[in-house]
């Protein structure tokens, strides 16, 4: 649409980065009062960000018994390391008991191991295979084409709950459920998303990059992987980083399908954690030291691509 | 990853015997095999079968049976149903309202004071942590005896809210517990909509003396308002399956205070076995996303296609 342009080659990060500066402290005309009111704004957004974020990490550094004689501290209560011991199966029945827990293994090791294994096989299934379609789509020349895409392009559309139902019956019909297939098989050959992120990349590459290895006598596959793959090493990442965040996050799927033990993840794990104690007062520390290990990777994931990731959000949405 | 640039193209099937340019066509069909096969199991297939479902009764075990357009009409009478609706379009309405004009205002700020990644990176960061997260630690937090914002507010003297407790307080609060979450990535595509307004435009607005106020009204807004239905679109339809935040915090109560459409749903399939009536609910939520979709794309006028 009219917006794709600017915003074009997914992540632009370099060509926006020399773009931008140039306009960049707009010569802090009327520095007044206007000025100070928009910091404080964003100062203030920033603070309701980030406090959460802190209250989840003095919370899972206070010991749990003692949590409610001081609600209001801003520093941890009793400070402890016990709660993320507890979580991670460190600390002995009774000590995590003596500390508030309940002394249930939470099988964090596994959720985590199953967590990694599920979001990796997504991701790597829904780049590869979609790499391979948008390149179709994007790059060779054959009937129905660009009917076939729109009718991909509908996919987008369907509110994924309407799917989910018959595609549960379908994994109980296969024999599928509590498996790991079960998590990974919906979304490893194709999303939409991933298609159409990787197909506007592939239009953009101009036609000559092609013709030198057609000239060489190279075929199609020849020239996805050794030319176009390689060109486009930039995008695959960031796909497969704001893929990998998704497929970490999935809670409603993997509920369905998998809530067995052997093969929960991570978000469905820290739903049962939580529904552990329905009565009397959960375990508030202990439930914060996992919540907090549980984000931990994305947040180091973030950490590293932060720029990637925040410059392909304003492209994920312009469709 | 890019895995792929290595290694062969496993799962394709023959026709990856590399044709020379005028077999671009059975390469194609090798190329996107994979997707399409995805495409055809667990989106299409589905879909029908969802169409079908909705038409019948079925409890898991025994067979489907046709019952024709009994769902629906039970739906109309269905007073949990239209509890859900209602609930959903409350929902919906505080989250989208509230995210939007943060969001707008966040850009803004993003666009005329700082453009730097940092401040970005804080504000997105919400996004990143899954809503099962998100939704403990805001049940945490506003927790109605050590919450720490009920700790606040009687700090002030005030009575405590019980936010996740009580049928007027659950739904606003679940609404702005998830506009939290959400703020900073719909920011992030409004300032992406700003970035491609020209700094021209600015410029000419200063010389002539007008307001950072005025051109916000005369300039940014005018000037994003199809990025701003297009982001409503995602927002929209996105946000009338909230699921997860209910899931965690409340199961759908007090009462049936914060059953939204997508909780009802999981609901009839999962607990009470009624498959059928379930699917035929999801269509419904479907017809509802296809139309919302569809007005306000027409609103924006984007008549130019995607296709190439």
């Amino acid at each position: 649409m009219s917006v794709q342009t600017p915003v074009e080659p997914a992540a632009a990060g370099p060509t926006r980065a020399t773009a931008a500066p140039v306009q960049k402290a707009p010569k802090d005309r009327r520095a007044g009062i206007g000025r100070v009111v928009a910091w404080a704004t964003l100062v203030l957004i920033m603070l309701v960000t980030l406090f959460p974020f802190y209250w989840m990490l003095r919370t899972a550094l206070s010991n749990g018994t003692q949590l409610a004689t001081d609600p209001s501290s801003p520093l941890p209560v009793g400070f402890t390391f016990g709660a993320f011991e507890r979580v991670l199966g460190l600390s002995t029945t009774a000590e995590a008991q003596a500390q508030g827990g309940s002394g249930a293994a939470i099988d964090f090791w596994l959720y985590l191991l199953n967590s990694l294994l599920v979001a990796t096989l997504i991701t790597a299934g829904q780049v590869f295979f979609g790499a391979m379609a948008a390149y179709a789509f994007a790059r060779l020349r054959w009937p129905g084409r660009d009917l076939v895409f729109f009718v991909f392009l509908t996919a987008l559309m369907v509110p994924p709950i309407f799917t989910q139902l018959p595609n549960f019956l379908l994994m109980r019909d296969l024999g599928l459920l509590n498996t790991y297939a079960a998590i990974v098989l919906p979304f490893f050959f194709m999303t939409p998303f991933a298609v159409f992120f990787l197909r506007q990349f592939f239009l953009g590459i101009p036609r000559e990059v092609e013709e030198a290895a057609v000239l060489d006598g190279a075929g199609t596959v020849r020239r996805f992987f050794r030319v176009i793959a390689p060109m486009a090493s930039g995008p695959l990442i960031t796909l497969a980083i704001l893929q990998y965040i998704q497929a970490w996050n999935e809670y409603f799927w993997p509920l369905l399908v998998a809530s067995d033990r052997s093969v929960r993840v991570l978000t469905v794990g820290l739903g049962v954690f939580r529904s552990q104690t329905p009565q009397g007062t959960p375990d508030w520390a202990g439930l914060m030291a996992a919540t907090l290990l549980a984000a931990l990777p994305i947040v180091v994931l973030f950490a590293v691509f932060s720029r990637r990731i925040v410059d392909s959000i304003g492209f994920s949405g312009i469709k | 990853m890019t895995a792929g640039t290595t290694s062969p193209p496993r799962t394709a099937p023959a026709p990856a015997r590399a044709p020379r340019r005028s077999g671009e066509g059975l390469a194609a069909v090798g190329f996107i095999a994979p997707a399409l096969l995805g495409f055809a199991v667990f989106y299409f297939w589905p879909t029908l079968r969802g169409l079908w479902f909705s038409l019948t009764e079925y409890d898991f075990f025994s067979r489907p049976r046709f019952v024709g357009l009994d769902n629906y009409a039970r739906m109309a009478s269905d007073e949990t149903f239209w509890n859900a609706m209602k609930v959903t379009v409350q929902y919906v309405a505080i989250n989208i309202v509230v995210q939007t004009v943060l969001a707008v205002l966040i850009a803004v700020l993003l666009q005329r004071v700082t453009r730097s990644v940092f401040v970005r990176s804080v504000v997105v960061l919400p996004f990143l942590i899954s809503n099962v997260v998100v939704a403990l630690l805001f049940y945490w937090m506003l927790d109605a005896q050590i919450g720490i914002v009920n700790a606040a507010i009687t700090g002030l003297g005030l009575d405590a809210i019980p936010f996740f407790g009580e049928q007027d307080w659950v739904v606003p609060t679940i609404a702005l517990v998830n506009v939290w979450r959400h703020m900073g990535y719909t920011a992030l595509l409004v300032f992406a909509g700003l970035m491609t307004i020209p700094e021209g435009l600015y410029e000419a607005g200063r010389v002539d003396g007008a307001s950072e106020w005025r051109m916000f009204w005369s300039i940014t807004l005018p000037l994003l308002r199809p990025v701003l239905a297009l982001v409503l679109v995602i927002t929209v339809t996105g946000s009338f399956q909230v699921f997860d935040t209910v899931a965690v915090t409340t199961s759908g109560g007090p009462g049936d205070a914060s059953r939204v459409i997508q909780y009802y749903i999981f609901d009839l399939a999962f607990q009470r076995l009624e498959f059928g009536y379930a699917a035929a609910v999801s269509v419904v939520l479907f017809a509802i996303l296809a139309v919302v979709a569809f007005v306000q794309l027409r609103l924006t006028r984007a008549n130019e296609s995607d296709l190439a």
